[in-house]
């Protein structure tokens, strides 16, 4: 299960679009998956055979939990691995999602190629080791995202690929599998010619979690019931639903109790939107519009929360003369047809991408302790949802695109947002996000900074002002644009030098 | 096309633009993008099923005749 943006902690599986024995290349999408906020599309992040289907349609999942397993075709010329070194996928380790152990924004996956057999979503093992749904698991505490991320890790079922006798481990992991109590046998090795390390055998114990159906493990974290002490009455001794509401009412002073792992790791563990999950009930996975919203609203209380007590923004504002792009703008699109004009949005972000491009300190990500360079301009566009919320899908290479491309891009992306058809790799390859509130009618949003982006531009509504030009006094349109940044990455200098690119740009909407 | 005709147009798109909406309920003289809260890309997909429905050509220069149900349905009933 991929982390399909920075605020994702789990996710329910709607759809299998392959079967086991299909040939699927890098880019194909492979399922589609239910997250607190919206339906995406997941692609796959390899080329090879879909090996097994791991996770069940409607089965709500922790993110980094094994979906399927895929066999790369050995011939690829270039390893995707390889190829993927510059993408954010291979520098997420890095992020600060990727070692925080409640939001591995890390996907891992795409990292996950450069390892032999890859498994779909794999992530930061750790990851279901402190979560209320691991129920049971030992709480081995170990610094999550310092194991390569995203190699084939043993599903819930035992591992259906790899060699199947012998079974190879050092002593070291002998005797730490006893401890734990996990089968070697079951456990799919990821060392050197499938020997089983150290981390497999933690992630064994810590991804052995107790059969429950979703409804059931909803209600379980709702009620503060810990499933890992529920006798399971479904098949194959699955938790259903009414074990759950019995052993609520059997042990209410458990029921008292966070289900969740002891003070001292939560605390270990330091960030706070882990250590804070503890009494929370579980979100994903609720039926209806009213269930969305609710749980976007926490996804994003969760995210923005974070942004503001960990980045240190500092904000610069521009007020720019629109005047000669609104006059291009509409002499273009008197000659065009309604389906190939453009809106002045098409300007504004055509012109913050190629800022983004000019003062690339901008454009990126803050990892552990410093910036990393986003691979390229994928520009984040907030998208208000009707029925409340917001979305922050990425347009690929948006520096790459002229302003027709992009305004045909904006509209798929924001008529997907809406339909709930959104793939993942738009959800988590953001490098700076535009959030343009002027159809709402203010002269300015000054943002929040969607972590671990280090930028967040602002457009407001292009009204008529009177504007002094040349010593004389005139009426022109105008647009606050303002630019959220964080300090820790640049100064408030870099972020007058990209302001000014952007409205220096905006006076030459023919060269856009 | 009767102007009864076109006001139905308009709220048939408005339907599919805005599902949470019900413009049956909407005056006459509102606005539409305010009421509707519908944002410039909105407004465009609106305008573009309007000029296909209708065969109409619709300029930049009418947007500001579309912005309610009566103007709109008066504009698109006109010749």
């Amino acid at each position: 299960m991929p982390a399909l943006g920075a605020d994702m902690e789990q996710g329910t599986l709607v759809e299998w679009l392959v079967k086991p024995g299909d040939q699927i290349h890098k880019g194909d999408i492979i399922a589609v998956v239910d997250t607190d906020k919206s339906a995406i599309e997941v692609e796959s992040f390899h080329t090879g055979t879909v090996e097994a289907l791991i996770t069940p349609v409607g089965e709500t999942v922790p993110v980094g939990t094994v979906l399927a397993t895929i066999t790369e075709t050995e011939a690829e010329p270039a390893r995707p691995g390889a190829a993927e070194a510059g993408r954010p996928g291979a520098v997420e380790a890095g992020r600060p999602g990727a070692v925080e152990a409640g939001v591995p924004a890390a996907m891992g996956a795409p990292a996950a190629a450069a390892a032999g057999p890859a498994a779909m979503g794999a992530g930061p093992a750790a990851v279901e080791a402190g979560r209320p749904a691991a129920a049971g698991a030992p709480k081995g505490k170990r610094a999550p995202g310092k194991r390569a991320p995203g190699r084939a890790r043993p599903g819930r079922t035992p591992a259906p690929a790899g060699p199947a006798a012998p079974v190879h481990s050092t002593p070291l992991v002998r005797h730490e599998a006893g401890q734990l109590g996990v089968d070697l046998a079951a456990v799919h090795g990821t060392g050197r010619g499938g020997t089983i390390t150290r981390a497999d055998v933690e992630y064994a114990a810590a991804s052995r979690r107790v059969r429950a159906t979703p409804l059931a493990r909803r209600l379980a974290a709702e009620l503060g019931v810990d499933l890992g002490t529920v006798t399971g009455t479904g098949t194959g001794g699955a938790v259903r639903e009414a074990d759950v509401r019995r052993a609520a009412a059997a042990g209410a002073p458990a029921a008292q109790q966070p289900p969740a792992q002891p003070p001292a790791a939560a605390a270990a563990a330091g960030q706070a939107p882990h250590a804070g999950e503890a009494g929370r009930p579980a979100t994903a996975g609720r039926a209806g519009t009213a269930g969305r919203a609710e749980s976007m609203r926490q996804a994003i209380a969760r995210l923005m929360a974070r942004s503001k007590r960990e980045i240190p923004h500092y904000y610069v504002t521009n007020t720019v003369d629109m005047g000669t792009a609104m006059s291009w703008l509409r002499e273009r699109n008197r000659r065009l047809e309604v389906s190939q004009r453009l809106v002045p949005a098409a300007l504004l972000l055509r012109a913050t991408a190629l800022a983004a491009r000019q003062v690339p300190e901008l454009n990126g990500y803050w990892g552990e302790d410093h910036f990393v360079p986003g691979p390229a301009v994928h520009l984040g566009v907030a998208i208000s949802l009707r029925g409340g919320g917001l979305i922050t899908p990425a347009i690929h290479h948006a520096d790459d695109l002229a302003p027709g491309e992009l305004m045909a891009k904006l509209r798929d992306l924001v008529n997907r947002a809406r339909a709930g058809r959104l793939r993942s790799s738009e959800m988590t390859d953001a490098t700076i996000t535009v959030t343009n509130l002027g159809d709402q009618g203010v002269e300015s949003v000054t943002g929040v900074i969607y972590p671990p982006q280090v930028a967040l531009v602002g457009f407001g509504k292009i009204v008529e002002r009177p504007w002094a030009v040349n010593g004389l006094l005139g009426i022109r349109p105008v647009v606050v644009t303002t630019l959220a940044a964080d300090h820790r990455a640049t100064d408030g200098y870099t972020g007058g030098r990209f302001l000014t690119a952007i409205a220096q740009l905006l006076q030459r909407p023919e060269e856009l | 096309m009767t102007p009864e005709q076109a006001r139905q147009m308009i709220k048939d798109i408005l339907r599919e633009i805005a599902p949470d909406c019900d413009p049956d309920t909407l005056p006459g003289d509102a606005d539409l993008r305010d009421s509707l809260e519908l944002d410039s890309l909105d407004f465009l997909n609106f305008v573009e099923e309007l000029a296909q429905r209708s065969g109409r050509r619709i300029d930049e220069d009418d947007y500001p005749k579309l912005a309610t149900l009566a103007s709109g349905a008066a504009f698109l009933a006109g010749s």
